[in-house]
């Protein structure tokens, strides 16, 4: 069963709730959990942390060339100094697209997820079939997503396999030139940085 | 282990379920499996490797089966079991039915955030020598342990280059046997694609795996 079969399937949803409401009670009876701070959790991860943060990153890298250079030398600390360590001190590294690289990113083995720039990953990075073919079949993958990469450009597929969390630094788009930080940050998408988008096209 | 986790490679999954402007749960009880995840690890009684063990361990046939975050739930459910934390009998028990002690006090957001900070870097701030150098050719040792262990199946006896050395980190194997850190380089690892899936692969396209000492061979 998919998630999305799952999702669908109301009478095993109401089983796995009232397992989970067992189990919460259970372990609030213990004091091994206060639902307060469950509350407070869901609320960060829903409200607080997400996308937008990577987004301010990827558009201050395009506007400050010495950032840039610091993102892609110690992204940890260069991300760090924007204020996003957010619940993860997760070590990062972002990788460049160029005209001629494409990266992409994947967590075969489980869900590994860059949290502290893009909160909780969505359920397709999560599903079996992203993380049983986009390393092997890239390219299918990013046809997947409507995004057609040309021969010419190489195609690098990370696989987060350790304690490293890997963030795409997308290609600023043609024609904004003009544009400043804010609205560059409107532009860049979760995907982009995930590495299933293009933002320059081609 | 080789286990049903180790996804990568495989064929017959289907398109990807891919979702217009998803929400970050789709359901309350997917957000509370989160939050007692996250509180529950926060208490220190396990480390991320021996939680990921321990969903490696979940039967391969309800692994297949379960969303996402009912594989989360079985794996907690399981993890407490193991950590004498709860019992099976409580578990399946009506909650009025069940007497429990308290076990302490519980943490609050800030401090379940503060050790998750804490807690989630890898690195290790030791002086370990590094087996292997930036530029090096490697192979990805032909080993199959069984337990706990990071070198996916698809890279296994395949041969790359050390692309950088990420520094000193937990070694995933032991530490989620509570073996011990065994602190050793983990390197961003190289492989052409066609080394890993063969011909019919673009030949420019690489895959990079992060792979420690103990997974590489010259």
């Amino acid at each position: 069963m998919t998630d999305d079969a799952a999702h669908g399937d109301h009478s095993h949803l109401s089983d796995t709730e009232l397992r989970v409401r067992a189990l919460e009670s259970l372990l609030t009876d213990k004091g091994l959990v206060d639902p307060a701070a469950l509350d407070a959790i869901v609320d960060t991860y829903e409200n607080k942390v997400g996308p937008r943060n990577g987004a301010r990153v990827v558009a201050r890298a395009w506007v400050d060339p010495d950032f840039k250079q610091w993102l892609l030398r110690d992204a940890t600390v260069a991300i760090n100094s924007l204020g996003f360590t957010s619940t993860s001190g997760a070590d990062i590294v972002v990788l460049e697209n160029t005209v001629k690289v494409h990266n992409l990113t994947v967590c075969t083995l489980c869900s590994c997820y860059p949290w502290a720039v893009l909160g909780l990953p969505p359920a397709w990075y999560k599903s079996f079939p992203y993380r049983a073919r986009a390393i092997k079949d890239p390219r299918g993958v990013l046809r997947e997503f409507g995004q057609d990469v040309p021969d010419d450009v190489e195609v690098r597929v990370w696989d987060s396999t350790a304690e490293v969390r890997y963030l795409v630094l997308p290609e600023r788009p043609a024609g904004t030139d003009g544009m400043d930080e804010d609205a560059l940050a409107g532009l860049v998408t979760r995907n982009a940085m995930i590495g299933t988008d293009r933002l320059a096209g081609g | 282990m080789d286990g049903i986790h180790d996804m990568g490679g495989m064929d017959g999954f289907g398109p990807i379920p891919i979702e217009q402007d998803e929400p970050v749960f789709h359901a309350p009880w997917e957000g509370r499996v989160w939050a007692l995840n996250s509180a529950l690890g926060a208490l220190g009684k396990w480390n991320i490797d021996a939680g990921r063990y321990t969903m490696e361990q979940l039967d391969p046939a309800l692994y297949l089966q379960s969303a996402y975050y009912q594989r989360w739930l079985c794996r907690t459910e399981n993890i407490l079991i193991a950590h004498d934390m709860v019992t099976r009998q409580e578990l399946e028990s009506p909650p009025e039915r069940c007497k429990v002690k308290s076990q302490g006090r519980a943490l609050s957001v800030d401090e379940i955030f503060a050790r998750q900070r804490q807690a989630r870097s890898a690195r290790v701030d030791e002086d370990v020598a590094a087996q292997f150098k930036v530029g090096e050719t490697v192979r990805a040792r032909n080993i199959h342990p069984k337990g706990h262990t990071r070198i996916p199946r698809y890279v296994r006896g395949k041969t790359g280059v050390i692309d950088r050395d990420h520094g000193v980190f937990i070694f995933p194997d032991t530490n989620a046997l509570f073996a011990g850190k065994k602190p050793q380089h983990l390197y961003s690892v190289r492989f052409s694609a066609q080394e890993i899936w063969g011909p019919d692969t673009a030949s420019a396209d690489k895959v990079y795996v992060d792979m420690w000492d103990d997974y590489l061979e010259v």
